[in-house]
């Protein structure tokens, strides 16, 4: 039927970049390590999925797997979602690697959007895909002006989008993309994870690398750096709180997901790290409704 | 913030701003040629001249943002003293302009963030100089709106849904809230009706006065450069062709473009 | 009180040349000499045209005299007003030389009573006291307490100038320089105008005045000066 991956009549170059490409791309995240937060460009390569589907991402993956390695990709969460499948399959093809959705078995974990519940170790590394990683962006469109902000250090405008949001809301209302500041030098965009993640990031034992294709920019943290969520002295951050626990596992310390079950309104909440939730039913924790048609889902392979 | 009053500080010796042999050329086009002032605390300097005289060349190379073809600009620094401000590395001269400077631009547009409300505009300056307190910024950021005289309760409006002189008292406020000493007026005045000018003429002037500012105003309204500055420098084609006291220029002008410039004024 | 002059023109000459009229050029006087000392009032002289207000503009330094030195005494030390920097001629008006004009140069929107402080707060003076001192003198030159709060670009002539002297005479000024002060005021007013200046000069202050009304000039003056004698043939 189709070729196996790594055997001669393979198509494409070991992970699908050619050499050349995967070695600059090296040379970037080597950059972009040494300097935590700092956004390092790069030439980045057309890939066969359309910008905004993760090409940064699968760049950074592609340029530091090896058929030794344990792949994981994940989707706000879900390892079940059609792009995490899509990717997954990609580099099981093209790399010759093993895939797991388990989060402890993976050497490699690439994510859109989230990081995953449980405690990542030494000698792992998630590669989050960015789709905009100047996090002043919105605020000052000039690239040579922003540029010129972080190499100065001059961070004050980042504090007048958490002014408005205080101003509007009350409170710092951002949810997801909430910005960073790695190792107190370099304002960093997290990815549009959410921010109850965010603590997740600081003094964290694997590495963080970030890839934003269509922007062309790599930065990183490495293990056991100091990320800091912005905020302001009588606005402390803090990350999202739920009422609900998970409806099916039970958990209460998770990201929740609602989700909506019929036109009545009826919902649920449940937990958005699939493989995390699948782990707790099986290890015998249960919630409410944990005898949903939605569990039996998502015990099913990918 | 800097209260002195501006008699007693205009009496101190001290230049603020020296300015030496200044010439910018683009090209072989002469933007200015060999402008030499010095500017003291508290003082108001009108700069004026028709279109094209090259004003706003000269403010922009005093400002720092754009550097002369030759001559120095010397400003009174906080850090460093006396200093050329084009000698000082971009990250110290970009840290003077935001702590020591303000700059009012003739458009709005120009001079504030359009996609941030009005009191966020205020706020800026101070988050820049390393602010991390919301309350207390919002409440300075209230009693800057007090006075430039704006409806408090609409601090939070976006700029576009204030009139164009609202827009430029937002500006005045952004650009005196951080307590500078050294502020540059591109025709502050100048997309405004009579009634608003007149109103916000009266409002610089008081703020000039109350916190001893020293200020560049670039205008081509004579009645705007009678109001505001205490001297002038009157240009033309890149020179200067005359200064003195205002009074003096307007009511007793020596050069003959400056004559020609007084009594073309319309009188009503 | 020492009798130093507080004011001393020398050699002063001024010609106006108009560019923009083919370089013609209109002489006024020439080679100008005068001193006036501590409580001396002196009126300048001479029919219209020859002069006068010129002279006084001259010595203000609001008219760039073409030779000659104006030296008024300012923190003990005479500073030639004709050759100062700018900012020290500022100083000099801030702290020593006030002019009274016939017409009040109308700044919009500001009420009179802000105006009339102005002077006080520009040196410095708390704007209590300074709004007690400019109640005080509106109130001594008579004027209505209802106008006080207004801009006083609608108000008449004489109330106008009236706000005018207030404003000048509400600093000490050591030097003052009248130009007809009383122009548009009816009897009562000039005499209380005139017992402002008397009582300045009672104080040591010296003065420069131009007075058509020859019941206040009379009132006023220790002498007289006569500018036609510098008159220059045009």
């Amino acid at each position: 039927m189709t070729a196996r991956p790594n055997q001669p009549e393979r198509y494409y170059n070991y992970a699908y970049l050619d050499e050349q490409t995967k070695r600059m791309i090296r040379r970037s995240i080597l950059k972009a390590l040494a300097i935590p937060g700092y956004q390092v460009p790069f030439g980045s390569r057309e890939m066969p999925v359309p910008y905004g589907w993760g090409t940064g991402g699968i760049q950074l993956t592609a340029a530091i797997i090896g058929p030794d390695d344990v792949y994981k990709c994940i989707d706000q969460g879900a390892d079940d979602t059609t792009n995490a499948v899509s990717i997954r399959r990609f580099f099981a093809q093209v790399a010759d690697v093993a895939v797991t959705e388990d989060t402890g078995k993976a050497t490699i974990i690439q994510t859109r959007h989230r990081i995953p519940e449980q405690p990542l170790k030494a000698g792992q590394v998630l590669v989050f895909q960015v789709p905009q990683p100047e996090p002043l962006r919105g605020l000052e469109a000039r690239e040579t002006e922003t540029r010129a902000m972080h190499a100065y250090e001059e961070y004050g405008l980042q504090y007048v989008s958490l002014y408005e949001s205080v101003a509007t809301y009350g409170r710092i209302a951002s949810t997801v993309g909430y910005p960073t500041m790695v190792d107190e030098r370099y304002l960093m965009s997290p990815s549009p994870i959410p921010k109850f993640d965010n603590p997740k990031m600081g003094d964290n034992e694997a590495i963080l690398l970030f890839g934003a294709g269509r922007e062309k920019r790599i930065y990183a943290v490495p293990p056991h750096t100091s990320v800091r969520s912005l905020d302001f002295e009588d606005y402390p951050f803090e990350t999202q709180t739920w009422e609900e626990d998970c409806a099916l596992c039970g958990a209460e310390e998770s990201y929740l997901d609602e989700v909506v079950l019929d036109d009545a309104g009826t919902r649920m909440f449940v937990c958005s790290d699939s493989h995390f939730c699948a782990d707790r039913r099986a290890a015998g924790h249960i919630g409410p409704m944990a005898d949903h048609e939605l569990a039996a889902l998502e015990t099913e392979p990918a | 913030m800097n209260a002195m009053p501006k008699a007693i500080a205009i009496a101190q010796a001290a230049p603020l701003l020296r300015v030496d042999k200044l010439t910018k050329s683009y090209g072989h086009v002469v933007g200015c040629r060999d402008v030499s002032f010095e500017l003291r605390r508290g003082e108001v300097l009108g700069v004026v001249g028709e279109s094209g005289s090259g004003k706003t060349t000269l403010l922009n190379c005093i400002s720092g943002r754009l550097p002369p073809s030759s001559g120095a600009v010397e400003f009174d620094t906080s850090r460093f003293g006396l200093t050329d401000i084009y000698g000082l590395n971009e990250p110290d001269r970009r840290r003077m302009q935001r702590e020591e400077w303000g700059f009012v631009h003739q458009n709005p547009r120009d001079g504030l963030r359009m996609r941030v409300s009005g009191g966020a505009n205020v706020a800026e300056p101070l988050m820049n100089l390393g602010n991390r307190h919301y309350g207390k910024m919002r409440s300075a950021t209230i009693e800057w709106l007090e006075r430039v005289e704006l409806d408090t309760r609409r601090i939070d409006d976006k700029p576009r849904n204030f009139s164009g002189g609202m827009q430029q008292r937002i500006q005045v406020a952004r650009n005196l809230i951080h307590g500078p000493r050294l502020v540059f007026m591109d025709e502050p005045t100048g997309g405004l009706d009579v009634s608003v000018q007149a109103r916000l003429l009266d409002l610089l002037r008081e703020l000039v006065r109350d916190l001893g500012l020293a200020v560049i105003i670039v205008t081509h309204d004579m009645a705007v450069a009678r109001l505001m500055a205490d001297r002038l420098i009157v240009m033309k084609d890149g020179f200067v062709v005359e200064t003195g006291l205002t009074d003096q220029v307007l009511d007793d002008p020596q050069h003959p473009y400056s004559q020609l410039l007084v009594s073309s004024v319309l009188q009503i | 009180m020492s009798n130093q002059p507080l004011i001393v023109v020398e050699g002063l000459a001024k010609t106006f040349i108009l560019h923009n009229a083919e370089g013609a050029t209109i002489p006024v006087f020439d080679g100008l000499g005068l001193e006036v000392s501590p409580g001396e009032c002196v009126v300048l002289a001479g029919e219209s045209g020859v002069g006068k207000s010129t002279l006084m503009r001259s010595i203000y330094g609001n008219y760039l005299p073409t030779h000659g030195a104006v030296r008024v005494l300012h923190d003990g030390a005479y500073v030639d007003i004709t050759g100062a920097p700018p900012h020290q001629v500022l100083d000099v008006r801030r702290r020593t030389l006030g002019y009274v004009s016939q017409f009040l140069r109308v700044i919009p929107r500001i009420s009179t009573l802000q105006l009339v402080m102005e002077p006080l707060l520009e040196n410095g003076v708390d704007p209590i006291e300074a709004q007690e001192r400019a109640e005080k003198l509106l109130g001594a030159l008579r004027l209505p307490k209802a106008h006080w709060d207004l801009p006083p670009a609608t108000f008449s002539g004489g109330e106008q100038q009236r706000v005018n002297i207030a404003r000048s005479f509400i600093r000490n000024y050591p030097v003052l320089l009248l130009d007809e002060p009383t122009a548009s005021l009816d009897a009562e007013n000039r005499a209380i105008v005139v017992q402002l200046i008397k009582q300045a000069l009672d104080e040591g202050a010296a003065m420069i005045g131009i007075f058509h009304d020859h019941d206040v000039r009379d009132a006023v003056a220790t002498s007289l000066f006569n500018v036609s004698e510098f008159k220059v043939a045009a």
